[in-house]
């Protein structure tokens, strides 16, 4: 073997390669992730779609009393609280579903950070469909509701509560995604454990619990008026059971189990 | 540089990689020969740390692979072409990973030419390519980050000859410019070609390993004779090991002196003596992974050896 042959010899950029990616890198790529497949692309595209159909139909029909802004907002917040859950799922079932895991965490071994950018990412479309609520119900409202006394209303508290309700729902996503790490089972118990749930405690017998584990009745009133003390202790309680704790289970999973060939 | 010391890992209560050790050193390419189901798999992502090891140790550049701060720029891994999201087109899948690993995106375009996927192809979504080309996208996603250690699970699966042809150049090269290289197979001649080094694994375990010379020496010498009952004989009277190899060929393990003499000895003629080669590679590959499934004799020597 002659040297004169080796004309471009390895070298590996050691600057780069020696620079952990940062967080805001991965959580670029985890909003990247929700958005370039299939699913993704048409689940937030379907979200875009029902939000302006869902608020045109708001203003065409019904009372006129109906057309203020608050009224709007209840309806443009409902597409997003349903389907961002699911892309919360998705972003990390996908990982063991579609086995792109073995990518993401050879990528990037710390498991907890990939799991950090994905509950940041989580929070950044939260925000964003935010937005996009907002920028589909105020054209709306100056529309549908012109001339309508206190058509804009509109506490701002009642905004970051929309926003909570958003981003939480996203991360219980998220979370149980994590918990269950698969995808179909995943959705299943999102939608249909609260209501088992709710089926249970409307038993008299825990007529006291039920306020403080429903997440149905915890957080939907915050979309819909300013919550007080307790409303934010039912809510409180409801996302720890929720949210939390399959965050905690999810989170121990995603960095102990091992991925299968 | 690879460095594992006594990897361990049991599944289900059974072991399926018992005390493997080795070395890949730069500028080597390394064959992980075995049937499937004898551990390459399960050692390949212990080395990546996609799973555990119950025991022993690996350091992969001197160090765990989990600190790596970057390790896309070092480490280049294909463990499973397959491992792609269906729903996602073959270029993004590579713009993703370029994005994690801070790589350009013109990168992502150079690679995909490098590895024949062209402009159409990279439009589609994985879930629709062939397995040849899951495989060359798998390989592009390899050499994304530009590293100096290649990990290769099953890397001719799936490629036609062509593209087996020019897999084996292009590992040849980044060996020679100084990476290592690491891959598996479960065929002899897939990595025969290529490697510097090989490893044969079986039941989880390593049954041998060295160069190509080293195995072959180890592997044995052909013989011939008019006076097949009189060789066999002459040889057993030596205290050889004798495979019956084809017709009146014989598989002995020794080096070819001793056979000569143990001939001479017995006064047996012989119209061929030679080192085994190939055809004792291939022998020596089925008696360390005897039992091994999907395995089939292509070497012309062996014809009728295994039968």
């Amino acid at each position: 073997m002659s040297t004169t042959t080796l004309a471009m010899p390895i070298r590996v950029d050691a600057a780069r390669a020696s620079t952990r990616p940062g967080i805001g890198r991965l959580v670029a790529v985890e909003l990247r992730k929700m958005v370039d497949t299939r699913a993704g692309f048409w689940l937030l595209a379907a979200v875009v779609v029902t939000t302006v159909v869902a608020v045109v139909a708001r203003a065409l029909v019904g009372d006129a009393a109906d057309h203020d802004f608050a009224s709007m907002m209840l309806v443009a917040l409902q597409p997003a609280a349903v389907m961002l859950p699911i892309v919360g799922i998705l972003l990390v079932t996908s990982e063991w579903s579609q086995r792109t895991g073995q990518i993401t965490f050879t990528l990037t071994p710390l498991r907890s950070r990939v799991l950090v950018a994905k509950l940041l990412a989580s929070v950044v479309l939260g925000v964003a469909s935010l937005l996009l609520s907002l920028a589909v119900a105020a054209p709306a409202t100056a529309l549908a509701g012109a001339g309508l006394d206190g058509a804009w209303s509109y506490s701002p508290a009642l905004l970051g509560q929309a926003a909570v309700y958003l981003v939480t729902g996203m991360i219980t996503g998220v979370a149980i995604g994590a918990a269950l790490l698969a995808s179909a089972p995943a959705i299943v118990v999102y939608f249909t454990a609260p209501f088992a749930l709710t089926a249970i405690v409307s038993l008299s017998f825990f007529a006291g619990v039920a306020p403080w584990v429903d997440t149905v009745r915890a957080t939907g009133p915050m979309v819909e008026e300013v919550l007080s003390a307790t409303q934010w202790a039912h809510a409180g309680t409801a996302l720890a059971l929720w949210m939390v704790l399959p965050l905690l289970i999810g989170a121990y999973r995603i960095t102990r189990r091992e991925l299968s060939a | 540089m690879i460095e594992s010391h006594g990897l361990t890992k049991q599944l289900g209560g059974r072991t399926v990689v018992s005390d493997v050790s080795f070395r890949c050193e730069p500028g080597t390419v390394t064959g992980f020969l075995g049937p499937n189901g004898a551990g390459k798999t399960t050692t390949m992502r212990m080395l990546v740390g996609l799973a555990e090891p119950d025991g022993g140790h690996v350091r992969i550049l001197g160090g765990r692979y989990r600190d790596l701060p970057n390790p896309g720029r070092r480490v280049g891994i294909l463990l499973d072409a397959s491992a792609q999201h269906a729903g996602r087109r073959g270029r993004e899948a590579l713009a993703v990973s370029a994005q994690t690993m801070g790589v350009a995106q013109e990168r992502v375009d150079e690679l995909l030419e490098l590895v024949g996927l062209d402009a159409t192809a990279a439009r589609r979504r994985v879930g629709r390519y062939s397995l040849g080309m899951r495989q060359r996208l798998g390989f592009a996603h390899a050499l994304l980050g530009d590293p100096e250690l290649l990990i290769l699970d099953e890397p001719a699966n799936g490629l036609d000859p062509e593209g087996m042809r020019w897999m084996r150049s292009l590992l040849r090269d980044f060996a020679d410019r100084g990476g290592t290289v690491l891959l598996s197979s479960h065929l002899l001649a897939e990595v025969e070609a290529v490697a510097d080094r090989m490893m044969i694994i079986s039941g989880g375990r390593i049954r041998a390993q060295g160069t190509r010379a080293e195995l072959l020496t180890e592997s044995g010498t052909v013989v011939e004779a008019g006076d097949l009952a009189g060789l066999d004989g002459a040889l057993r009277r030596a205290g050889l090991a004798v495979h019956i190899a084809g017709g009146d060929r014989r598989l002995v393990e020794a080096r070819p002196e001793d056979v000569a003499r143990a001939a001479m000895a017995g006064g047996v003629v012989l119209r061929r003596l030679a080192p085994a080669e190939g055809a004792g590679l291939e022998h020596l590959f089925f008696e360390l992974t005897a039992g091994g499934a999907g395995a089939c004799v292509t070497h012309p020597e062996l014809a009728g050896a295994t039968a």
